[in-house]
């Protein structure tokens, strides 16, 4: 059973075993992704990272004071993301403000995957915005079958498939929201020789954080994610030709 | 003269890997190296808390943007797509990014003759003894390939979205008019 909402500003996609689906689990991972959004949606004046920024905006006050305990996690989480890519991850904008949003997609993912895990669902996969963390298999019983988006057409056409079951899958790329993502090392730097890089990692708040910082570092990303541990990447450049780690095609095979 | 030798050998002998990976297919062992040894990264995982669901307030953002007549956010400028051909490649010449690998550039070319690899030329690469010893052993040699439109028999699909861009585009432009 599969069912979606646009929270976030981003389709969220939940795909649950037909066995295992109940309405109510639907509702309390939608519900999770609508708080996350209500604490950390840099466009809503209500949120709470509005409220931190306001404050640095105006009086230059520290962020640190008198934050809810998931946003303490979020900076926190942050900022050992931000050592782990030497700076090529951080949640300051050029502005001196705070958006933690490439960390908050992939760790809401997460923290919604774990809520269906903690009652008891196996076989599910919980998607934004084309990040995917995986459990299990689908309804077939076969591993999921993950296709890789081409980061040159705006229709849905795969140029790879990738097959897993338990890990994450996110694409970090410009094809869509611009320049959304800029190297924090030089605010000048557009990134514009890689088109998307997609990495595969333990699960997708990993993923995601890291694929998100890859791109950041343009064509040295690929062998930032072949040096790490656990993670595979697929690195598209503006030319349409595609780079892989050494063990990508171990995913690429049912 | 020998380390010449040597690392022409090696380079020639990349070539021949890689045209001999692209004809027969991936079934041939990916690695061409040792790894270099990964060191561990320490992951600290997301702890789950049990949140409370705070109650949203519903006249959020999806109103405002239908009610207010938004100008049609332009297109964004993409780069020009290349065209794909379903399994095969496409004829002409291709030029690798210039990667730097610590030691050195690498940067192949590549030339697609009736549809299949016909050519591939390292255009630049590691020099140097030391480097190139030392290159030879550390650096990772990624394979690479041009991409190619699959059938879309897939449960689910990895990309940015567009309905995530056509939101915040015309959010700002609703914000704009606020």
């Amino acid at each position: 059973m599969k069912q979606e909402q646009i929270i976030m500003g981003t389709p969220i996609i939940i795909e649950i075993n037909n066995q295992e689906a109940r309405q109510e689990l639907f509702n309390e991972a939608f519900d999770y992704f609508k708080y996350v959004d209500s604490k950390f949606s840099t466009y809503k004046d209500t949120s709470e990272i509005t409220a931190i920024n306001n404050k640095i905006k105006e009086a230059n006050l520290p962020a640190q004071a008198g934050m809810s305990e998931d946003m303490k996690k979020v900076f926190e989480l942050s900022e050992e993301t931000k050592k782990l890519t030497d700076g090529y991850f951080d949640i300051v904008t050029p502005d001196g403000t705070y958006d933690p949003s490439g960390l908050v997609k992939g760790w809401s993912i997460f923290n919604a995957s774990e809520i269906l895990k903690n009652h008891g669902v196996k076989n599910f996969t919980v998607e934004a915005g084309g990040d995917i963390q995986t459990s299990g298999k689908n309804e077939n019983g076969d591993t999921w079958c993950i296709g890789i988006q081409n980061p040159f057409s705006k229709k849905r056409e795969i140029i790879k498939k990738i097959y897993v079951s338990g890990e994450g899958i996110a694409t970090s790329g410009n094809y869509v929201r611009g320049n959304h993502i800029y190297n924090p090392k030089d605010k000048n730097d557009t990134i514009e020789d890689i088109s998307s890089i997609t990495v595969i990692g333990p699960n997708i708040f990993e993923a995601d954080r890291f694929a998100t910082a890859a791109y950041a570092m343009g064509k040295q990303g690929i062998y930032f994610i072949e040096k790490l541990n656990g993670f595979e990447a697929y690195m598209i450049d503006k030319n349409g030709i595609a780079t892989m780690t050494t063990n990508f095609n171990n995913y690429t095979k049912q | 003269m020998k380390k010449i030798i040597l690392s022409s050998l090696l380079i020639f002998s990349f070539g021949a890997y890689i045209l001999h990976v692209r004809i027969l297919g991936a079934e041939a062992p990916v690695a061409l190296k040792p790894r270099p040894n990964k060191p561990p990264v320490a992951l600290n995982l997301p702890q789950y808390n049990q949140i409370v669901i705070e109650p949203v307030v519903p006249a959020i953002i999806k109103p405002e943007v239908k009610t207010t007549p938004t100008p049609t956010p332009k297109p964004t400028p993409t780069p020009p797509p290349p065209v794909i051909n379903t399994g095969k490649y496409r004829n002409g010449t291709y030029t690798g990014d210039s990667v730097d690998a610590s030691y050195g550039y690498v940067q192949v070319k590549v030339v697609i003759s009736g549809g299949k690899i016909a050519d591939v030329q390292f255009l630049d690469h590691p020099r140097g003894g030391n480097s190139t010893r030392i290159n030879n052993y550390a650096m990772p040699y990624l394979i690479s390939e041009a991409i190619a439109l699959q059938d879309s028999n897939v449960d689910t699909v990895s990309g940015a979205s567009y309905t995530s861009e056509a939101y915040r585009q015309s959010l700002a432009s609703a914000l704009a008019q606020a």
